[in-house]
């Protein structure tokens, strides 16, 4: 059982602060991931978990001791570095053992020629030999085990680098940006074969990354960084569908959320001319102040494109006039970019499947405005600083129609 | 687990003192004994020319003195410098020094880079040959040739002249090997660019190699000036009169007069080692990269 | 490589060129470095002497000579003892100091700038000086020996401590050096493979000594090893400032003999084959560390 607690972790290097005041909570046996930018932090506190960095405050307690002061590998954790960190003069079997070289032999036995002297030398060495080799088996590297780093391709120094972890029982397993080195094909087979690693070993899982679709796939909960502070914890699906800032939902999802600047003004949510279907909840403090809107591009349905599929009609929603600019074939979907009407200066993006009738010459060539559909359960509120605001759809029948839509804006705004 | 939003982090103030503490403190007894130890080491490394310098200072009966002093009692100073610099011809012995190490630092210069250049750009036939001479002449010392270049010196009649006193390091063939390493890590396609805009080879030279060799080259020159004014075999061999004495082979003079003026001695001694003291410490990378520039060749 | 014939006018004008800016640097390389050598081959086979322009043919005389000659003997001797008392300490001191001065957070490149100064200096001069310092009577040395209450030694002037005191000497002016070459090659050791042994529990100094500074620092400490022995075998300066290969030639080194022959007694036919020995003595060290290097860097 190994749980992790951090506690108001503080972290300067000279005058910069990198971590502030940082607390958070790691079950055992989750995948917590560490993501955002270069420079947020996230491997400062990675590094801070391992005891290769002491942190200014703050408590560190793994099953509930506090290891502040405790050496690295007095922790009980493993790290995989990004650069995997192997020993360029020690063969693989020799970079695999030591851990348990380090943690079952007597100084006098680890050094050069003394060791020959030791009788634990030669009593622990099958030992070491036997757990090496049933890690490389389980990694499927046995056959690398007599070969120098520089001798590997970049996915075999990721296994061994596993491998290293993984042969000291490790109660914790910290990784630092493991699959950056790697190549696009073989970072999502690698991904794909460390989940598998969590799930067979039960340990939890401390992973450090910048990508966020690493971080969405692999794990149980997402800790967004920004700035040295945790923006939002929580799993992936909540970071996605519900984040707290704006910054949150800028960071998670790709193509990037598209945002649009909007006001409140008694409960009334506008984005340029357009009243939008839904208010704030009740209680939710600001009635009136600029705000920003939030729509995943996903979420904005060409729906009268027949070169799009889409599973089911989107329903009742707000439509919308969206000029086409221009169109990013990613495959199975595509990405298209234009503007909204009242919004010429902001680019929105709109993905979606492709339908059968994608490539017969159809009308999404086309330069015509289009009507895009947008269920209001998806629109995420934010105010001027990037806060979200809760708010809720609202039927037609329950809007009365404000003051405000009178005056020929009606055309704009078509509840179905 | 609800999601954790911090608000304003909880900095250091400015005059926080436990931050600064931490900031300077040692990391343990230890440290600071092994730092004192170095310090230590630093003090017997410098001793030699605090003690020189003091000895310039002070008068011959108060050189050995029982007791050490570093500031002098009698101040002698003024007299030692004055006759170094005006009774014997030191002035002559430095002016000797600067002639020999910028004459061959030119040369070599002149002579290396364009054949380093060839050898690292340009297709021609024996270019093999010349670059194992070269790689194979590094190994040769001067102590090695000295014997029949000084005969042919001799024949030429050119003993005891500048010339004799720089011909043997005309041609270094290091510099040779230095530059073409970096050449050939200028980028082919830059030079192929420039030839495509209409530069002649020359002009690739000039105004594209040359600049982006000034950090080898300074490096070079400070290798090259220590090295020969530092020399004691060689103008020791080719050296007759005292009209061509380098600062550094006027020391020997001092074997014989070493027990008669010990203040104006170190005086000379001072002003032989100061140049290359003041400019180590005026430019202390550009030295220390320079001279152990020999550890990165390969 | 391309031939005259196949070879295109660009090719042609780039040789062409070629060729003027080789020319010089071949032409001094011709005097300075393969005609010397021809001539110190052809040399060491006479017994060509400066003073008179008559000489003979002696095949091998001057290489057997060394072999019954007490001076040579001596002097090889000298520099070996030299080199095993100077070596070991030019090689240790210098890694641990710069094992010490990597580690420091304060005063690090003020030691750095302190420990390298004697290297730029020159040590003519400064040979000067340390026999002042090492003066048997009124030293500053045996001032603090005397100060601890042991009787004074006479360092330059003894021949059992004099080849001790030359090496104190080449020391001081050495480890500098040393020491920056053993720094640039501590500083290159990527900082992950200490954290990574750490977390391997490999904390203790020793086995980060061995498990990663020393396999790490593998080529430098080759490459410092043979310029040291090379700086060893190349002792001149000192000897010839302060001791002149005494007292009664228990300072006499290798090349100071071969400096004497050829320069003092105008032996030079004899001087030509010494440093021919010296220099096969070189080209040794030179071949072990291309043949180790090359071997080290494959890991």
């Amino acid at each position: 059982m190994a749980k992790l607690s951090l506690n108001g972790i503080c972290k300067s290097f000279g005058k910069t602060a990198i971590l502030k005041d940082i607390s958070l909570d790691i079950e055992d046996g989750e995948f917590v991931s560490l993501v955002g930018q270069s420079g947020c932090g996230k491997s400062t506190l990675l590094r801070v978990i391992a005891g290769l960095e002491t942190p200014d405050s703050g408590e560190i307690r793994i099953d509930g001791a506090r290891v502040n002061d405790a050496a690295p590998k007095h922790r009980n954790i493993a790290m995989v570095f990004q650069d995997y960190a192997l020993y360029p003069h020690m063969s693989v079997a020799e970079n695999m053992g030591m851990p348990l070289i380090m943690a079952r032999l007597p100084l006098h036995a680890r050094l050069p020629l003394l060791r020959h002297l030791a009788p634990a030398h030669a009593r622990e060495r099958p030992g070491i030999q036997r757990d090496v080799a049933e890690v490389a088996r389980k990694l499927r590297i046995e056959h690398l085990l007599d070969r120098r780093p520089a001798q590997l391709s970049g996915g075999q120094r990721q296994r061994v680098a596993l491998g290293r972890a993984l042969v000291r029982d490790p109660k914790i397993f910290l990784m630092d940006e493991p699959l950056s080195n790697l190549d696009a094909k073989l970072r999502v087979q690698v991904r794909r074969e460390i989940s598998e690693l969590h799930a067979s070993s039960g340990l939890t899982f401390v992973y450090v990354t910048h990508d966020q679709v690493e971080a969405m796939t692999m794990s149980s909960r997402v800790a967004l960084m920004q700035g040295g502070s945790i923006l939002q914890m929580g799993a992936p699906n909540t970071l996605y569908g519900n984040p707290d800032t704006v910054d949150v939902a800028r960071f998670i999802g790709s193509p990037e959320i598209n945002i649009l600047p909007g006001t409140l003004e008694d409960g009334v949510v506008r984005c340029g001319e357009i009243v939008l279907p839904i208010a704030p909840a009740a209680g939710g403090g600001l009635r009136s102040g600029p705000v920003q809107v939030g729509v995943r591009p996903e979420h904005m349905v060409l729906e009268t494109v027949p070169e799009l599929a889409y599973p089911a009609r989107a329903g009742r929603g707000l439509s919308l006039t969206f000029r086409k600019q221009t169109i990013e074939d990613l495959g199975g979907e595509v990405l298209v970019h234009g503007r909204l009407d009242g919004h010429p200066e902001h680019d929105v993006r709109i993905r979606a499947q492709k339908s059968e009738a994608y490539g017969c010459g159809g009308s999404l060539s086309e330069a015509r405005d289009w009507e895009v559909r947008v269920n209001p359960a998806h629109i995420l509120l934010f105010d001027a600083g990037g806060m979200r605001l809760r708010a809720e759809p609202v039927l037609a029948d329950d809007h009365a129609e404000p003051a405000a839509l009178q005056g020929g804006l009606r055309k704009k705004l078509d509840l179905v | 687990m609800t999601p954790l939003l911090q608000d304003g982090p909880s900095r250091p103030s400015r005059f926080d003192l436990p931050a600064l503490w931490r900031a300077v403190r040692p990391r343990s007894p230890s440290a600071v004994i092994v730092t004192a130890l170095l310090l230590l080491g630093a003090w017997i490394m410098v001793f030699p020319f605090i003690w020189m310098v003091s000895s310039s200072l002070k008068p011959t009966s108060e050189v050995f003195a029982p007791v050490f002093t570093i500031i002098p009692k009698t101040f002698a100073g003024l007299g030692n410098y004055y006759s170094v610099l005006f009774d014997q011809p030191y002035p002559r012995f430095l002016l000797n020094s600067l002639i020999v190490c910028v004459g061959i630092l030119v040369v070599q210069l002149v002579t290396a880079i364009p054949a380093a250049y060839a050898l690292a750009k340009l297709k021609f036939r024996g270019s093999t040959i010349l670059f194992g001479t070269v790689v194979a002449s590094l190994t040769i010392p001067i102590n090695v040739t000295s014997i029949p270049i000084y005969i042919g010196i001799v024949k030429v009649g050119l003993l005891d002249t500048h010339v004799a006193m720089m011909f043997p390091f005309f041609i270094s063939v290091f510099a040779i090997f230095l530059f073409r390493q970096f050449f050939r890590t200028f980028p082919d396609s830059i030079i192929q660019a420039a030839r495509i805009d209409g530069f002649s080879e020359m002009e690739i030279v000039l105004r594209l190699i040359l600049p982006s060799a000034v950090p080898a080259i300074a490096a070079f020159s400070v290798f090259s000036f220590v090295a020969h004014w530092n020399d004691l075999y060689w103008p020791l061999i080719v050296v007759q009169s005292q009209d061509k004495m380098t600062a550094t082979l006027s020391m020997m003079q001092y074997q014989q007069e070493f027990y008669t003026d010990y203040g104006k001695t170190f005086a000379s001694a001072t002003v032989v080692t100061a140049p290359m003291v003041i400019a180590f410490l005026l430019a202390r990378r550009h030295f220390i990269r320079g001279i152990t520039m020999t550890g990165v060749k390969g | 490589m391309a031939t005259a014939t196949t070879a295109s006018p660009l090719q042609r004008a780039q040789a062409r060129l070629a060729y003027w800016l080789v020319a010089p640097a071949t032409l001094l390389i011709l005097l300075i470095y393969i005609v010397p050598i021809a001539m110190v081959i052809a040399a060491s086979l006479t017994d060509y002497t400066l003073v008179s322009d008559y000489f003979e043919f002696v095949g091998l005389d001057n290489y057997r000579r060394m072999a019954t000659d007490d001076q040579f003997g001596n002097a090889l001797h000298n520099t070996f003892v030299f080199a095993v008392m100077f070596l070991p300490a030019a090689f240790v001191v210098s890694l641990v100091l710069a094992i010490a001065i990597q580690e420091r957070k304060q005063f690090r490149s003020i030691l750095e700038v302190l420990y390298f100064l004697p290297v730029t200096s020159t040590l003519a001069a400064m040979a000067l000086v340390w026999a002042a310092l090492l003066d048997s009577r009124q030293g500053v040395i045996n001032g603090v020996i005397a100060a601890l209450g042991l009787p004074p030694l006479n360092f330059l002037g003894s021949q059992d401590l004099v080849l001790f005191s030359l090496a104190l000497i080449s020391l001081w002016s050495t480890i500098g050096f040393n020491m920056v070459l053993f720094l640039a090659g501590l500083t290159a050791i990527p900082k992950n493979l200490y954290e990574a042994a750490a977390i391997d529990g490999a904390d203790h100094p020793l086995d980060r000594f061995f498990k990663v500074t020393w396999p790490m620092l593998g080529p430098t400490a080759m490459f410092v090893a043979i310029t040291t022995s090379i700086t060893a075998f190349k002792l001149f300066d000192v000897v010839a400032i302060v001791t002149r290969g005494g007292p009664d030639k228990a300072s006499e080194v290798y090349l100071y003999l071969a400096f004497l022959e050829g320069f003092e007694y105008f032996n030079m036919g004899y001087s030509a084959a010494l440093s021919l020995v010296f220099l096969l003595l070189i080209l040794v060290f030179a071949i072990i560390q291309a043949v180790v290097v090359d071997r080290r860097v494959h890991y």
